[in-house]
This record gives structure tokens, C-alpha cells and sequence, in this order.
């Protein structure tokens, strides 16, 4: 079985961590992350950018591009996509097109700070 | 991260939303800011034993209320003290309240805490230390440190700036669209003030001043969370973003100003970049331009480039003449002058700056730059008069230690020919 690990902080807290810090959390994470990687059980890893970077497509009809994250607590996380985009205004094209396969809902659309492939997955 | 930490954090985090509510609810900035401490107070009694509450910010606003609210009437000497136990066990008031919390009430309480600092009266070294003390909560100690004054000093300057703010009256009614949009503007040049007072720093005092560029970044994201569909909010926070994300190559070991060109570019903070980048992006989608757009734009094109040769130049001068539409100023003629240096050569720049020479007569980088295009058409005597006037005018120790530099060059590129050798 795959599975998702999802990770919440608080964005102001983690955004204030100098680069030191920063860095430190992430040889650390990266110790725990080089041995899944050994062993062929990790997949994609992204460091998403903060909130403050997110557009939201509502997938209403018709569809409502609003600017900031998805800020409602009635609906549940499903699913993600990676999708290697020019830019804000393709990736939204990207999701109105997923949009117009599956309605309802939303898509949260945030840049990826950081990407790593991962090794293959069995 | 300590057992404490997480207090302060939160605390932090919730001023500017906490004391901006208190501030309606008392329409006294004195008497807001004390019932913010003493909700900070019973905060920190409280928050170790019960756990973080859902939300510390309506946590604050109403313990910090009824502290207040005690307070009067203690002194009125009409009720009896109340028990802290009281306070301290908010659970089920603390939901009811968090409901209670209008959420479109508190956007305008944090611009209206923000507006008060930026009155037209205040200068703005007053306006930066006001909104530094009553939003983001900096210590006046921490304050007149970065503003390289004593404590004293500085909590003059802060009283005055609360009675001026005070006696001109705050304005309590909830703004009309085009109030707002105009206190939005207003506080968003005082942010960039703040981060401008650290920016400008000079080396010996660069490390001591960052925390004003941080606190300006701070302050930008919470506009930009607050008001999420304004370009220029996305804009400011970029360009804030671009410009501090070389703030670890602007200065050399020595304390001397590193000029962009001969920054280390590894030493940029990829990180924020990645973030002005993308804020630039979502705010280009809105098709609103306007001048803190274009200025992180074109700091975006800097970032973009690895090399100083890999800078974009016919698009820098593209924008920094939309820059002069929106904001005509000889500073930024300057500055597309050093574009167009680079694009049509050092010729056509000095031609564009002639005519700013009487307005800039006082303005340390007019000479500067002048030099500079002077010695590159190889008019070393006149470069040198331009050198010269600019380090007279040099706000801080490491700019006339950058043009210095430039003489010694010119020093030594005369030198062989031995005509000018003996000429100081």
C-alpha cells in the first residue's frame, strides 16, 4: 500500500526559522528520507511555498478562479497533482480542465518550493 | 523548541489581530494595549497547564477584555475582584466566542491598528517605531536598538507619536471600499518603510537592522492573507521577498556594500526567491499593474539570473520606464539610466541623466552613478569631480567606501601615463 503523508505547521512559525534552522530541519529530515530512498519506498517529496502563494479553483459551474488557499472545512482532502507548469495561469488551465472531468469541489493550486522525484516506488 | 516558545509564538502571533479588536472595543490605544498584556498574562498562566486554546487570538481579545473591564471597576472600587480560576477556564466561552468573531470585522481592526501609525502628521521614522510598538509588539528597548538611539530617546519619540495619533482622533467607522483601498495604500508604504529602514542599513549596522526587514515581511503577509485578491499587496510582499533574499551577499567580511553585479549569487536565499516569483506570477494574472508590481518585477529579473551577464536589461529599462508613468520621479530616471547604460551603452545614460542634475544636486548616488558612466567613456577627470561629490554626500560609511574604491581605480589606471599621478 502508498501512502500520503501530509504535512501541517504553522506557516508563520516555519516561514520566521532562519536559514540555519531551516536547513537544520532538513538534514535531519533528509537522514530519515535517505534511508526510505535506500530501500526504494519513496516517492515524491515537495516543500510546498506558504498560503499566501495559493489560488483556488472552485469547481462550481462556472468555475471560480479566487486568490489564497482553500479556506473550507466541509470538504475533505482527496487526492493531489503535480504538474510541471510555465506558469500560474497554465496551472489553472491544468485544473479547469481536471475541473471539467470531475465538478464539484475545489482544486487548491500552490507552487512547489521544492521537488525531489524519489526513488521508484514497487 | 523550548516549553515556552510556542507561547510566545502564538502571542506574537495574535497581537496585531487582539489588540486591534480591543482597540474598537475601547477606541483607546493605551487601554487596548494594556488589557493585550494582561491577556498575555493570564496567557501565560493559563496556556501551560489547559493547552494552547483553539483560537489564542479571540482567546486574548476576550480575557483581555474583561481584564480591562475589571480593571474599571476595581478602581471605581464597585465589585469585588474576580478569580482567576474564572478566567483561566475558558473552554466552552472560549468556542461560543470564536463564533462570535466576525471575520470580516477583524480584517478591517488589523488595517485600522496599522492605518493610526501612518498619520500624514507623524514623520516617518515615527510612524516606523509606532507601528513596530503597538503591532508588532517589538520592545522599545529592541526598537531603539535597531534605530541605533538610547531606550530613552526612543520612548519619547513613541509617546509623542501616541499623543499626536491620539489627539488626532482614530477613525472607528468601518471604511467604505475606497477608505479601505486608500488605507491599504497608506499602510502598505509604511511596511516598505520599515523594511527600507533595515535595507538601507549600512554593513557595521546591517545585522542589527535585519530583524526591521523580517518584521516588514511579517507585516506584508499578513496584509496579503488578509486582503488576498490585491496585486499590489502581492506585489509589496514579493518585491520584499526578492530584495531580502540577498541580504546574506550585500556585504562583504569587512562590513563594505557588495554591488549586485559582484554579489556571490549563491548566497541568495533560493527560497524566498521561489516565493516572490511565484506572487509576482499570481499577481500579473489580475492584469492591475502598478508600481510595487513593476519594481518586483524587475528585482525578479535579477533574481532570475545565475550571472550578472544573464541579466535581462531591455526588459529592466521596459519597466523601469512603466515605472516612470506611474511614478515619475528623478530617482527612478536614475535608475532606468543604469539599465540603459547596459542596453545602449554609457553615452545614451548620460545624456538621460543631464537634465536630473539640479534636482539631485544633494543626491549621493546621482554622483555616483554619473562617475561611473563617465569613467566608462574613459572621461576619467570629470568621473573624478562626480566620485568626489557623491562621497561628500554619502549617507553611510560603506557608500564612501564603495566610491573610494572607484578613485583607486581611476588612481591606478592614471598612474602609468604619470599626468595626473601627483593630482589628488
Amino acid at each position: 500500500m502508498l501512502y500520503a503523508i501530509l504535512c501541517y505547521h504553522d506557516e508563520d512559525l516555519v516561514g520566521s526559522w532562519s536559514k540555519e534552522q531551516d536547513d537544520a530541519v532538513m538534514s535531519r529530515l533528509a537522514v530519515v528520507q535517505d534511508k526510505l530512498k535506500k530501500e526504494e519506498r519513496l516517492g515524491p517529496v515537495a516543500r510546498l511555498l506558504p498560503t499566501t502563494a495559493a489560488t483556488t479553483l472552485r469547481k462550481d459551474d462556472p468555475p471560480v478562479v479566487l486568490d489564497g488557499p482553500y479556506a473550507e472545512t466541509k470538504e475533505q482532502l482527496l487526492g493531489f497533482y503535480i504538474v510541471d507548469c510555465e506558469n500560474l495561469d497554465a496551472a489553472v488551465g491544468v485544473a479547469r480542465d481536471l475541473g471539467a472531468a470531475n465538478p464539484g469541489g475545489a482544486y487548491e493550486i500552490r507552487p512547489v518550493g521544492l521537488f525531489e522525484p524519489g526513488a521508484s516506488t514497487k | 523548541m523550548t516549553d515556552t516558545a510556542w507561547i510566545d509564538a502564538a502571542l506574537t502571533s495574535a497581537r496585531p489581530q487582539a489588540v486591534g479588536a480591543l482597540l474598537r472595543y475601547f477606541r483607546n490605544l493605551d487601554t487596548a494595549e494594556e488589557a493585550f498584556q494582561n491577556g498575555c498574562l493570564r496567557a501565560l498562566k493559563s496556556w501551560p497547564q489547559n493547552g494552547p486554546p483553539r483560537d489564542p487570538a479571540a482567546w486574548l481579545i476576550m480575557v483581555g477584555r474583561n481584564a480591562a473591564i475589571d480593571e474599571v471597576r476595581r478602581s471605581n472600587k464597585q465589585d469585588v475582584l474576580t478569580d482567576d480560576a474564572v478566567i483561566s477556564d475558558l473552554d466552552d466561552a472560549e468556542e461560543e466566542l470564536a463564533d462570535r468573531l466576525d471575520g470580516s470585522h477583524y480584517r478591517d481592526d488589523i488595517l485600522r491598528l496599522l492605518f493610526i501609525c501612518c498619520h500624514p502628521d507623524l514623520p516617518a521614522t515615527q510612524q516606523i517605531a509606532l507601528a513596530l510598538r503597538i503591532v508588532s509588539g517589538i520592545s522599545v528597548k529592541q526598537i531603539a536598538r535597531a534605530f541605533l538611539v538610547s531606550e530613552p530617546a526612543m520612548e519619547q519619540r513613541i509617546t509623542r507619536a501616541k499623543a499626536k495619533v491620539a489627539n488626532a482622533g482614530v477613525p472607528f467607522e468601518t471604511p467604505g471600499p475606497v477608505e479601505r483601498s486608500e488605507r491599504l495604500a497608506a499602510v502598505a508604504a509604511m511596511v516598505y518603510l520599515i523594511f527600507n529602514e533595515g535595507y538601507s542599513a549600512s554593513g557595521e549596522t546591517s545585522e542589527i537592522r535585519r530583524p526591521l526587514c523580517e518584521e516588514a515581511i511579517r507585516l506584508a503577509r499578513l496584509l496579503l492573507r488578509l486582503f488576498q485578491s490585491e496585486p499590489e499587496i502581492m506585489g509589496l510582499t514579493a518585491l520584499l521577498l526578492l530584495q531580502h533574499a540577498r541580504a546574506a551577499a550585500r556585504f562583504d567580511a569587512s562590513g563594505e556594500l557588495v554591488l549586485l553585479d559582484d554579489q556571490d549569487r549563491t548566497l541568495w536565499n533560493r527560497k524566498l526567491i521561489a516565493e516572490g516569483l511565484a506572487l509576482i506570477d499570481k499577481a500579473m494574472r489580475h492584469r492591475r499593474s502598478g508600481p510595487y508590481q513593476v519594481q518586483a518585477a524587475i528585482a525578479a529579473l535579477h533574481a532570475r539570473a545565475t550571472k550578472p551577464e544573464e541579466t535581462d536589461w531591455v526588459q529592466i529599462d521596459l519597466l523601469y520606464g512603466a515605472l516612470e508613468v506611474m511614478q515619475p520621479s528623478s530617482v527612478v530616471t536614475l535608475n532606468r539610466a543604469v539599465a540603459v547604460s547596459k542596453v545602449r551603452g554609457a553615452e545614451a545614460a548620460l545624456q538621460m541623466i543631464e537634465p536630473l542634475g539640479e534636482r539631485l544636486s544633494n543626491y549621493f548616488h546621482y554622483f555616483g552613478v554619473r562617475g561611473a558612466f563617465l569613467m566608462q567613456l574613459g572621461r576619467n577627470k570629470e568621473a573624478r569631480v562626480a566620485f568626489n561629490r557623491a562621497i561628500a554626500l554619502a549617507n553611510t560609511s560603506a557608500e564612501a567606501a564603495h566610491i573610494r574604491m572607484h578613485l583607486d581605480r581611476l588612481m591606478r589606471d592614471n598612474q602609468p601615463s604619470g599626468t595626473t599621478a601627483a593630482r589628488k
